[in-house]
């Protein structure tokens, strides 16, 4: 879309910011990725009074200009760089009436950039509440800037604001807050004159911050550094005006943290949050699943049959319908997180948790991600963008997948049944239901000693503090939820799907063909008499299936990975299932069931529970699957980073593909090694 | 006196910091010398402290407390 004006957003935290973006430009907007870092960059359309187009976008909410985060430079960089792409004709500043002491800070410093300026004077309606009188005429009339009262929660003074942002001038008319003059006069002309700027403020910031600015050439930045050291000067933090505020959510969080109740309630709250992820989303997951049967299926009887159609239903539709399955778990996990973040509880989350996560190398936010590993860990690892230390949040990333998740139940469930036998202990406790629940805590620690052990590994690069806001308790915007819920599925389809098509068109090839003329051997076999006129269709059509899998390349590869796999009591067959399910962990059982040649009807699970037990190793005549295999084979499904989807994932939020191919690595070594110890240790 | 040895529900009044980076995050949040600080909880587990300035809630670790100094 082509804007006529260009407007930024900027404003703090907690400010109403993102729901002024929502209310502004509706659905009408996209989120990409500042290039280079991993900030989100949401830019949206509304047309103005006067029927120009405005594009809007909002920059990340900060304290000030002063960066000390990824997300602090942005704005910096944005507003200061006069050849950004993203450099606004006008800001809108957005301040917390109810507090504005404090957001007045950054205020000035954006105003004296001497980028027109309109200043959306946020929740008027709580600043009512408290009893705080804003007299809006005069505090314009200070500041030389249009200030609109609005109150976006309620969309009321939108309308005036967009009436503004059309009226607004061309240049900047604002009061300078801070006389620059006064602080190194000398130094700021000095930059000024060599860098062409003509706004003394600016040629101050630039001083501070030329060392993070990409925007400047390295000569430039050069010479501020001389310049600097020519007029050393003090550093000077100034304040302007006041009013006042107060919070009345201290009852709530005398219940919501207290020593007792505080963690009771927040286990509650995720006991909730992990069933309703299991339970609400089990419904559409497979309603979406049958949609692709139903898909695959019709497609398979009206296309001719033929290399490309089953390339396109089971190799493409396949690998789209393993992409799409996962959207009822990342929207519901979303509209929690999104629910926990609005309300303000998510902060008190961190405020109870940081001391016990920080002994581990991980921070109080990391709570949240971990327990929605639970369910899966692509979600999780997208929402660990609320942790802002860099650190905490890599190690965070690294762990999470170590952590049960739901693709792993049903491997877990078939295996368990398989040896553990299902009687009762001490009464109430079913003994296969106490080695499921044994997986699932393993896991936990399991994450928790990697993570400590990576906190000493990774080197952190900014100091970690945790000086953080206790936001008011508030309703949640519903609005909000939905854009998230929206945003985070889409961004998962279209960013992860990419890869993770391709891995499973990949598989496909592996598993629909095989060296040389295996494949048209097999086929001659099966149309000989013997086999056609005694085996039904079906089970002919199974047994032909199961043989063309044993001879395909993944089948080779199965027998070729045998003996790394020998000593953790693993036969080519489980060989090939490890393969298939590389891109997805509960391929597995569905392997198993095509290597057994089991029928696809309702009871496969059942079905290939029985052919499991009965299979014999041939040389020794024993179950392949005695309770070592079966442990050895947990382990290995426990630790080993089996999912193209986290993969891919990882890669997104990371940037960097040395992030997720550390992951897999150590990942892989740790599932080799558990799984080894579980054999020789229960064999 | 450092902030860190309040007791909940005692106030002290922002002096100087003991850290120049950190002052600088402190004072964009609000923390700024003259300013009334009151501490309004401490975490369950002990460390991070809930501390009210400027009109609204800030949580800090204890660690962090340390380099603000009260008058």
């Amino acid at each position: 879309m082509k804007a006529d004006i260009r407007v930024a957003l900027v404003g703090n935290p907690n400010t109403g910011k993102s729901t002024l973006f929502n209310v502004l430009t509706g659905l009408n907007q996209k989120i990409g990725n500042f290039p280079g870092v991993t900030v989100d960059k949401k830019v949206g359309y509304t047309t103005l009074p006067d029927g120009r187009v405005a594009e809007i976008i909002d920059l990340p909410g900060t304290y000030s200009i002063y960066p000390k985060s990824q997300d602090e430079s942005i704005v910096f960089s944005v507003l200061a760089d006069k050849h950004n792409a993203h450099t606004p004709d006008l800001v809108v500043i957005i301040l917390d009436a109810s507090n504005l002491k404090r957001n007045l800070l950054l205020y000035s410093q954006v105003a004296d950039l001497k980028i027109p300026v309109v200043v959306a004077l946020n929740m008027m309606d709580m600043a009512k509440k408290a009893d705080i009188d804003i007299d809006v005429n005069l505090f314009a009339k200070k500041l030389g800037v249009p200030v609109v009262p609005i109150s976006a929660r309620k969309n009321e003074g939108t309308a005036a604001l967009k009436n503004a942002i059309s009226f607004a001038n061309k240049f900047a008319f604002q009061e300078d807050s801070i006389d620059v003059s006064t602080i190194a006069p000398e130094m700021v002309e000095a930059i000024g004159r060599e860098l062409n700027i003509d706004n003394p403020y600016l040629a101050l910031q630039l001083a501070h911050q030329h060392e993070t600015l990409k925007f400047l050439t390295p000569e430039q930045s050069d010479r501020i550094e001389e310049l600097e050291k020519e007029f050393s000067f003090n550093d000077t933090v100034k304040k302007p005006v006041t009013a006042q505020g107060e919070t009345h959510s201290n009852k709530i969080d005398k219940i919501l943290t207290h020593k007792f109740f505080g963690f009771v309630i927040f286990f509650a709250i995720l006991m909730f949050m992990f069933q309703a992820i299991f339970s609400w989303s089990s419904y559409p997951m497979e309603l979406i699943g049958d949609a692709f049967v139903w898909v695959q299926d019709s497609l398979h009887h009206t296309l001719p049959p033929g290399p490309l159609t089953s390339l396109l239903v089971d190799g493409i539709i396949a690998g789209l319908s393993g992409v799409m399955v996962f959207i009822p778990q990342i929207a519901i996990l979303f509209a929690f997180i999104s629910i926990l973040e609005d309300t303000g509880y998510m902060s008190r989350v961190t405020f109870m948790m940081d001391k016990l996560m920080r002994k581990v190398g991980l921070n109080g936010k990391s709570v949240v991600p971990l327990i929605g590993g639970f369910a899966c860990a692509v979600p999780s690892i997208m929402g660990t963008r609320t942790i802002e230390n860099w650190k905490d949040r890599m190690i965070t990333i690294m762990v999470t997948p170590l952590v049960t998740c739901s693709a792993r139940l049903p491997i877990y469930t078939l295996l368990i049944a398989l040896v553990v036998p299902n009687r009762n202990v001490w009464w109430l406790f079913n003994m296969q239901g106490l080695a499921l629940t044994g997986m699932y805590i393993f896991s936990l620690i399991s994450a928790i000693v990697v993570a400590w052990v990576f906190k000493f590994i990774l080197k952190g690069k900014e100091r970690g503090y945790f000086i953080m806001e206790l936001p008011v308790y508030r309703m949640p915007r519903w609005n909000n939820v939905i854009f998230s819920m929206y945003d985070r599925s889409k961004a998962f389809v279209f960013q992860a799907g990419k890869v993770i098509i391709a891995i499973s068109i990949i598989l496909w090839v592996l598993a629909s063909y095989g060296p040389g003329d295996r494949f048209a051997k097999i086929d001659q076999k099966f149309s000989t008499p013997q086999y056609t006129q005694h085996m039904t269709a079906d089970s002919l059509s199974r047994t032909i299936s199961s043989a063309k899998l044993e001879n395909s390349y993944a089948g080779v590869l199965g027998h070729a990975i045998e003996p790394v796999i020998r000593p953790l009591g693993f036969d080519w067959k489980i060989g090939i299932a490890l393969i298939t399910s590389f891109a997805a962990r509960e391929v597995f059982v569905g392997t198993m069931a095509t290597i057994y040649s089991v029928n696809g009807s309702a009871e496969k699970m059942q079905s290939v529970y029985q052919k499991m037990k009965e299979a014999k190793n041939p040389d020794t005549g024993q179950p392949v699957f005695t309770l070592a295999v079966a442990f050895s084979l947990m382990m290995f499904y426990a630790f080993a980073m089996q999912c193209a989807s986290t993969v891919a994932i990882v890669f997104r939020e990371t940037k960097n593909w040395r992030w997720p191919a550390i992951q897999f690595a150590y990942m892989t070594v740790l599932a080799y090694a558990a799984a080894f110890i579980a054999y020789v240790v229960l064999k | 006196m450092r902030l860190s040895q309040l007791e909940v529900g005692e106030t002290g009044i922002v002096k100087e910091f003991t850290d120049l980076e950190m002052s600088v995050k402190l004072m964009e949040m609000g923390c700024l010398p003259g300013e009334e600080i009151r501490i309004e909880r401490v975490a369950p587990l002990g460390d991070p402290i809930a501390i009210n300035v400027a009109g609204y809630q800030l949580s800090l670790r204890k660690r962090e407390a340390y380099t603000i100094v009260l008058q």
